[in-house]
C-alpha cells in the first residue's frame, strides 16, 4: 500500500517562541543567539522581519548586525523550547504511533493507517497545523507525500503556515526543478562536484546515470540518486523505537581562537570529563573516540578512533581525542570551535575483555577516583576540583558543558 | 505593555484528579469568583504570549480566559488607554 508520510516543520522555531512570549517581539526584527561576549555567536533562528533583511541561520551576529542595525538579538532558553517541542508532539501522537524527530523541531509521521478517515491527506495535514496554531500558539509547515525525503522537501517548499503535497503525479513539477543542494546529504562540497558535472536541479540529478554517481561519490552517490528519484523507502521509526542514545557529545566554541595543542588540550580535557561523567552517568562505556574540528573560516572535519578496550575515564578518552587532535590540526588556521564524542557505546555492566597490554588495576583506581570527582562536584560545584592544567587558562577552561544544555544535529541515518 | 498579567487563583482538586478553579484573588486582595467554567481547551494566548490550558470562565457575567501555564495562572490584561 502507497504510504502518506507528513514532515512537520515547526517555523522559525526558537524565535516562534520568543516572539509568542514577548507581543514587543513581533514587530521588530529579531534574533535568537548564542552569547555574544562568550562569542558563542551565531544566528540560531530569526523572525520573518529578520529574514526579509537578509538575516541567515548559522551567520556570526556581527554578520546579522551588519545588515540588520535594528536586530535585536534573545538570548536562547533551551528548556522553553524543550517544552514546546514536548507539546506538540503530544498533538502529532494523536495521530499515529510512527513519530520519528529529526531535531528538536521537525519530525516525520506516518499517518498511512489514519489518512483514509479525512477527505484527502491536505485535509489531515491542513487539521494538524491548525492544532499546532491554536494550542501551541506557533506554526508549522507540512510536506505530504509517499517517502521520507519528499515530505521533507515538501515542508520545505512553502513557509510558514502551510502544506505541500508531493505525488508520483506532480514530484516532476514540484521536486525536478527544486536545486539539487535541497537534497538530504548534498552539502556545500557534493554541490560544488554536481556541479562539475552539471547537474544544478534535483531532476538532473535523477536523469543522470546512476554508475557514474556511485564512481564518483561511492555509495552516496546511489543513495543520492535514489532520493532524486523518489525512491527512498526507509520506514519512519515507532515512537520509542528510537535509539535511545547512540553516541554521548560535547562541543564548544571557544571564547578565544585556539592557537596551538596546548590551547586545545584544556578545552579537550574540560569535553572530555563532561563526556566521560555522562557515560557514567548512564551507565555506559565507549569504544570509539571522535573529535570535531572547526577553524575560524568555520570549515571543519570529524575524525574517529576505536579504543583498545570499553571506557569511561576522561583521561583516556582525551588521551585519544588529543591524539586525533594532534594527526589531524596544522594550526595554519587557528580554531574556533572543538568537539569530543564518545561512540558505539555498550552497557557498563557487562563482563569486560581485559587485555593484558593495560593495567587494569589502575584503571579501576582512575575509575574511583573520577567517581569521587564526580561526587565532590556534584555537591560543591564543577569548579571545586580541577586539574592543574585547567589553571593555565581559566578564560578556555571556565565553561561546564556537562550543565549548559547543548542541542546535537541528528543524523538521517539511524539505527 | 505586557498585557500578560500573572494572578492567584484558588482550586478545588476533585479525587478523581481534575482541577476547578473557584476564584482568582487580586493583587489588591479583592476575590472574583468563578460562576462557571464554560470551556476547557489546550491553547495559546497570542495576546499575553503564553501557551497552556485555557479555562472559559464566567466572571460577573463577563466571559474570560484564564491560562495555566505549567504551574502558574495567568489572565489576558485588557488593553490599557
Amino acid at each position: 500500500m502507497e504510504r502518506t508520510i507528513f514532515h512537520c516543520d515547526l517555523n522559525n522555531f526558537y524565535a516562534s517562541v520568543e516572539c509568542l512570549h514577548h507581543p514587543e517581539y513581533r514587530n521588530i526584527p529579531i534574533a535568537v543567539g548564542g552569547d555574544v561576549e562568550k562569542r558563542h555567536g551565531i544566528i540560531l533562528a530569526k523572525n520573518m522581519l529578520a529574514k526579509k533583511a537578509g538575516v541567515t541561520t548559522g551567520e556570526a551576529l556581527w554578520q546579522a548586525k551588519l545588515k540588520c542595525p535594528d536586530l535585536t538579538l534573545v538570548k536562547p532558553n533551551f528548556s522553553q523550547y524543550l517544552r514546546f517541542s514536548g507539546l506538540v508532539r503530544k498533538i502529532y501522537a494523536e495521530y499515529s504511533d510512527r513519530i520519528e524527530s529529526f531535531g528538536i523541531d521537525e519530525v516525520w509521521i506516518d499517518v498511512t493507517e489514519i489518512v483514509g478517515r479525512y477527505a484527502s491527506p491536505r485535509a489531515l495535514a491542513d487539521e494538524i497545523r491548525n492544532r499546532i496554531r491554536e494550542e501551541v500558539g506557533i506554526t508549522a509547515s507540512i510536506g505530504v507525500s509517499f517517502n521520507k525525503v519528499f515530505a521533507k522537501l515538501g515542508s520545505d517548499y512553502k513557509k510558514p503556515d502551510a502544506t505541500t503535497v508531493i505525488t508520483r503525479e506532480n514530484m516532476k513539477e514540484i521536486v525536478f526543478p527544486l536545486p539539487v543542494e535541497d537534497l538530504l546529504y548534498v552539502g556545500r562540497k557534493t554541490t560544488v562536484k554536481m556541479h562539475q558535472l552539471g547537474i544544478y536541479t534535483i531532476g538532473d540529478c535523477a536523469r543522470y546515470d546512476v554508475a557514474i554517481l556511485r564512481r564518483k561519490f561511492g555509495k552516496w552517490g546511489e543513495y543520492i540518486w535514489t532520493f532524486a528519484n523518489g525512491l527512498e523507502n526507509s520506514p519512519v521509526l515507532k515512537e520509542g523505537r528510537e535509539p535511545m542514545v547512540k553516541s554521548v557529545g560535547n562541543s564548544t566554541t571557544a571564547p578565544r581562537d585556539l592557537k596551538n595543542l596546548d590551547d586545545v588540550r584544556i578545552v579537550c580535557y574540560v569535553l572530555s570529563e563532561s563526556v566521560a561523567a555522562r557515560l557514567r552517568e548512564a551507565g555506559l562505556r565507549c569504544m570509539t573516540v571522535a573529535v570535531s574540528i572547526r577553524d575560524n573560516d568555520l570549515e571543519g572535519c570529524v575524525r574517529q578512533m576505536k579504543l583498545p578496550c570499553p571506557s569511561d575515564l576522561s583521561d583516556e578518552i582525551a588521551k585519544a581525542a588529543m591524539t586525533l587532535f594532534q594527526a589531524n590540526v596544522d594550526f595554519q588556521k587557528p580554531l574556533r570551535s572543538i568537539g569530543v564524542k564518545a561512540a558505539d557505546l555498550c552497557v557498563g555492566e557487562v563482563p569486560l575483555q581485559l587485555s593484558i597490554f593495560e593495567d587494569q588495576e589502575k584503571r579501576e583506581e582512575n575509575l574511583a577516583l573520577e567517581k569521587t570527582i564526580d561526587g565532590i562536584r556534584r555537591r560543591f560545584g564543577a569548579q571545586s576540583i580541577q586539574r592543574l592544567r585547567m589553571l593555565e587558562d581559566t578564560l578556555l577552561s571556565g565553561f561546564n558543558p556537562k550543565q549548559e544544555h547543548v542541542i546535537f544535529p541528528e543524523s538521517y541515518f539511524k539505527g | 505593555m505586557s498585557l500578560k498579567e500573572y494572578v492567584d487563583v484558588v482550586i478545588y482538586h476533585r479525587k478523581d484528579g481534575q482541577i476547578k478553579p473557584l476564584y482568582i484573588v487580586w493583587h489588591n486582595g479583592v476575590e472574583y469568583p468563578i460562576d462557571k467554567v464554560m470551556q476547557i481547551t489546550r491553547a495559546a494566548s497570542l495576546r499575553a504570549g503564553g501557551t497552556g490550558i485555557r479555562y472559559t470562565c464566567l466572571i460577573q457575567g463577563s466571559q474570560r480566559y484564564l491560562f495555566l501555564e505549567e504551574d502558574r495562572w495567568f489572565i489576558e490584561k485588557k488593553e490599557e488607554k
